[in-house]
């Protein structure tokens, strides 16, 4: 199973790619939205964990953009963001989403979930 | 033709108008079918009438293109309407009129008197024009029934087919005028049932346009060709230059009607008082011009075949109908009639409704509640009662045009339309006056308005009488009392001007020169000041008015609430004064100001169920009210107003401070995630290897700090934002100060392997500044730049004009020109932005700048050949 984890916050990517890689997952990271629509092009990861804002190319645009594509609309994607407010989520779920997840987070919440969508 | 057919068409064109109507009203409960220019504009063409359908024919076949000058004026006017029109609709809206005797009145001070005089005057004017339209109906009916026209129509005959119509144009209007108390909503099912009929008649007048032209003759060419042959052209086009008044009479023709266009009882009824949206003006303005001369197109094709193809004993009025009729086409000469039908009976049901609201409102009630009548009705009867005055006021109008029709025998139709044109001019001085005008008096307008009327029935109605008889020709020919400059067509010896330019022209003066005289010689009252300042200014803050309450004297809750509850049921009254309670806590009102919207909103309320002036009589019976001096009213305008704009102001930064709080703790939220992530892991996995272990730890602390200093600079900004930070200023040099920052970030720049370029000013740069918040903003611009750089970076400082200048360039990325101001802001990302700004960059440029603005500096960011510069100046004069 494949995981791509985006973020561009680096420590982040260094904690959940820790915990993805314990979990047995072949993981992909990418730090910003160019590099994340590239690697789920090369690497056709099964679920993508997807930061919000990011320095080029949004977390919407690029789950749409999976959403949207034929072959790629079964990837699962799971947005973890520090936008909390409703319409931010709604707007999420509108796109797609399998899930959406505040940040902070805990571990083993968002194990479970990635577990549960990735069955 | 079968009198039988042409009844079954009739009657079943009127029950086509009925059941359109009850459509349009059903479908406005979900959405209005004439919130639409082009209904709006269809709708004004109510304007076009059995004068228009059949009077147009008839006075081209006699004087030639003069039955154009009515729809000249108001080509020439309808773009004033932006003006003039918008100005009356936002003033009717905001005061609930919807009449123009309310609007007179109400712009003269809420004068009851003059509601009722412009009342009276609009009916004795309009009556006739109704009567004539009952009366082009019953002919039209005539002849259709009776090929041959050339008998005189039985006038039993003509009352008899009149009446008829009377009855269900009655019950049209009652059952779609009258169908709810509140006048603030439309009449939907008129609107509607008035805009298709301007179709049908439009119609109805281009397909006998077209048949006459194309199927009787050979097109245009061909019947001005024949008519030239037979000199009936050159005899009705020639234009008598020897007539030295002509031009006048053709300015004044034309002026009437641009006010009648406007100031029409069933006019006002639709341009403003079922006006959906003022921005329809815009479309109408050249939509209703162009209906007008579609409607016309035909007209003198028409005329000319009528007198080159029928018989001389025929009357022109009755061109288009005989002439289809000649020819044996029926379907056409049926048509036509159907035309002419809804011509008439859409002016019928527009003039009785708005004349049945002036004389319900303006003074019918006020005479009922002046003569204390009110008294004997129970609470809750009176909605029931002002729904019955309206409804007996439609069956008055109707019963008085036809007692009119009974009177009329030979006159023509266009005759008496334009004396009602010379009528309503008499408001026009006194509306357009009152709009741009503020010292214009009630006086003035009153006795402006009276004597322009006693002129027009000088003029205009006695002339009438004396030809029925009632008075002796002597009048005509010696003058009044014998007085020879006292004829009604010569008067003061103005002679050889045609009577109807004439009366426009004495009653016009005679009614300006008094609205003016008498203007500036009378004094206004504190109620006619308020308004005149609201009419006059009313596109600059009309909407200002709900808030300007200018109202000073005694009103209890309770008596107000009482006269609500005469038109309202209790629970909804219960649910306004709720309402307006929450509105006036939100508005934070003191108690004087909260009397005075109490009023304003009851006033509001009752002005929908009984118009304003009626309104505001009954408000008057239950409070107080005490004359405020100018002086007064124009502070409380003013304070209100500065009132309003301080309120405005602390919204927006209410606003900034919830945004400002709200992304705060979006930036803190970044470092807890990796904090709690990284602690949770290395609380589960007690066997980690040392190194992770570290390396972990590490990062915990150093987004602690990251945390600290987040809410450090917070802190700091805060203190700089609320002036309570302290400063510093000493004589300080520049260079040394730049020196020390770059030697601070030396081995991180070694390390990283930019490349970096200093050039500093050869000579020392004095500036009187704060020590350590200077090299802040330097060590600022230097990590940003470590942070963006490709490979280059360069270090500048320099004096120029007295300015001490410092710049740090890279050859990064670079920030967006649409961002260079707002990057300067505290987090300049608004909540809706998904793109994230460049990392580091959020409060410490927001911190720089308030720094440099407290040394009377300028700081920025250009961008030019692919280098970032970020740059401040300090001022150098010690």
């Amino acid at each position: 199973m494949k995981v791509l984890i985006v973020d561009d916050e680096p420590n982040i990517l260094l904690s959940l790619d820790f915990l993805m890689k314990k979990e047995g997952y072949e993981v992909f990271v990418a730090r910003n939205g160019t590099e994340a629509l590239e690697s789920i092009t090369e690497n056709a990861p099964q679920l993508v964990l997807l930061d919000i804002m990011m320095p080029d190319v949004d977390g919407y645009e690029i789950c749409s953009q999976i959403k949207q594509n034929p072959e790629k609309k079964d990837t699962k994607v799971i947005f973890m963001s520090a936008k909390s407010r409703e319409v931010d989520i709604q707007k999420g779920y509108n796109l797609g989403a399998d899930h959406y997840i505040t940040k902070p987070f805990s571990n083993k919440q968002l194990i479970a979930k990635v577990k549960e969508l990735l069955q | 033709m079968n009198w039988a057919i042409v009844i079954i068409v009739s009657f079943l064109y009127l029950v086509l108008l009925f059941i359109l109507a009850f459509w349009a009203e059903k479908k406005a409960e979900s959405r209005s079918l004439i919130n639409s220019p082009y209904v709006y504009a269809l709708s004004l063409a109510v304007y076009c009438t059995a004068w228009t359908f059949y009077g147009s024919v008839g006075r081209a076949a006699t004087s030639g293109v003069d039955f154009l000058l009515i729809y000249v004026g108001p080509t020439i006017a309808a773009p004033l309407w932006w003006f003039i029109l918008r100005k009356i609709i936002r003033i009717a809206k905001v005061q609930n009129i919807s009449n123009i005797a309310d609007l007179i009145a109400t712009r003269y001070g809420k004068s009851i008197s003059l509601g009722v005089l412009v009342t009276l005057f609009s009916v004795l004017g309009v009556v006739p024009y109704i009567a004539l339209q009952l009366k082009a109906i019953s002919e039209s009916f005539a002849i259709i029934l009776d090929e041959h026209t050339t008998q005189p129509i039985q006038s039993a005959s003509l009352m008899a087919y009149a009446f008829y119509i009377v009855i269900v144009l009655g019950i049209f209007t009652v059952l779609f005028g009258t169908r709810q108390l509140d006048l603030n909503r439309k009449n939907e099912g008129i609107v509607f049932a008035i805009a298709f009929e301007s179709i049908f008649k439009l119609i109805a007048f281009l397909v006998a346009g077209i048949f006459v032209t194309f199927f009787m003759f050979d097109g245009f060419s061909d019947i001005f060709r024949r008519a030239n042959e037979q000199e009936i052209l050159s005899h009705l086009l020639k234009i008598d230059t020897s007539h030295l008044h002509k031009p006048l009479e053709w300015f004044l023709v034309s002026a009437s009607s641009m006010f009648a266009v406007m100031f029409l009882p069933r006019q006002f009824q639709m341009l403003v008082a079922e006006n959906k949206d003022e921005k329809h003006l815009q479309k109408a303005i050249w939509l209703f011009p162009l209906y007008l001369w579609l409607i016309n197109i035909f007209v003198i094709p028409i005329a000319l075949a009528g007198k080159l193809s029928l018989n001389t004993s025929i009357d022109a009025d009755a061109y288009i109908l005989a002439l289809p009729l000649a020819q044996k086409n029926f379907v056409i000469a049926l048509l036509v009639y159907l035309g002419g039908l809804a011509a008439a009976t859409s002016m019928v049901i527009v003039s009785t409704m708005a004349l049945s609201l002036m004389l319900t409102n303006n003074l019918f009630i006020p005479i009922a509640l002046r003569a204390k009548l009110t008294n004997y009705l129970k609470d809750d009867s009176w909605a029931k009662w002002v729904l019955y005055i309206r409804r007996l006021s439609i069956i008055l109008v109707l019963a008085l045009a036809y007692l009119y029709l009974s009177f009329i025998t030979n006159v023509s139709l266009v005759s008496i339309g334009l004396v009602s044109f010379v009528a309503v001019s008499q408001f026009a001085p006194s509306i357009i006056g009152g709009l741009y005008w503020k010292e214009a008096t009630g006086r003035g307008a009153t006795l402006g308005i009276l004597l322009g009327f006693i002129v027009w029935g000088f003029t205009l109605v006695l002339p009438v009488l004396v030809s029925n008889g009632i008075f002796s020709k002597q009048i005509l020919t010696h003058g009044f009392l014998g007085i020879s400059w006292l004829k009604p067509h010569q008067l003061f010896g103005l002679d050889g001007i045609e009577p109807i330019a004439h009366a426009l022209f004495w009653s016009l003066s005679f009614n300006i020169l008094a609205y003016i005289g008498f203007s500036i010689f009378s004094v206004q009252s504190s109620q006619e000041r308020n308004q005149a300042e609201f009419f006059v200014d009313v596109l600059k803050h009309g909407d200002a008015y709900e808030n300007r309450l200018v109202w000073r004297g005694t009103a209890h809750q309770k008596d107000l609430e009482n006269l609500l509850i005469r038109f309202l049921d209790m629970p909804r009254v219960e649910k306004l004064m709720e309402g307006f309670e929450k509105r006036s806590i939100k508005n934070t009102l003191n108690p004087q100001e909260k009397k005075a919207a109490l009023v304003r909103f009851a006033e509001r309320i009752l002005a929908n169920a009984i118009g304003s002036t009626s309104a505001r009589m009954l408000v008057a019976s239950v409070v107080q009210e005490e004359e405020l001096s100018k002086d007064e009213v124009l502070k409380i305008i003013q304070e209100s107003q500065e009132l309003k704009k301080l309120n405005l102001e602390l919204k927006k930064a209410d606003n900034q401070k919830n945004e400002f709080i709200s992304t705060v703790t979006h930036e803190l939220r970044t470092p807890l995630t990796s904090i709690r992530s990284l602690s949770e892991i290395l609380s589960d996995n007690p066997d980690l290897e040392e190194e992770e272990k570290q390396h972990f730890l590490h990062t915990v602390i150093s987004e602690t700090e990251r945390m600290e200093r987040l809410i450090n600079q917070v802190l700091d900004l805060e203190k700089f934002e609320s002036g309570k930070q302290k400063l510093i200023l000493n004589k300080q040099e520049l260079n040394t100060i730049i020196l020390e920052a770059l030697e601070i970030y030396r081995i991180v720049i070694q390390e990283k392997g930019f490349y970096l370029e200093v050039k500093l000013f050869q000579q020392e740069i004095w500036v009187k500044a704060d020590r350590d918040r200077l090299l802040q903003v330097i060590l600022n611009f230097l990590s940003n730049a470590l942070k963006f750089a490709e490979k280059n970076i360069w270090v500048e400082s320099f004096v120029e004009s007295g300015q001490a200048h410092f710049c740090v360039c890279d050859d990064g990325k670079g920030v967006p020109p649409n961002l260079e101001e707002a990057i300067f802001e505290k987090f300049f990302q608004a909540e809706n932005q998904n793109i994230r700004k460049p990392k580091g960059s959020g409060l410490g440029l927001a911190i720089s700048k308030k720094i440099i603005q407290y040394h009377q500096g300028l700081i920025g960011v250009k961008r030019s050949n692919h280098t970032t510069k970020f740059f401040f100046t300090l001022p150098t004069n010690l």
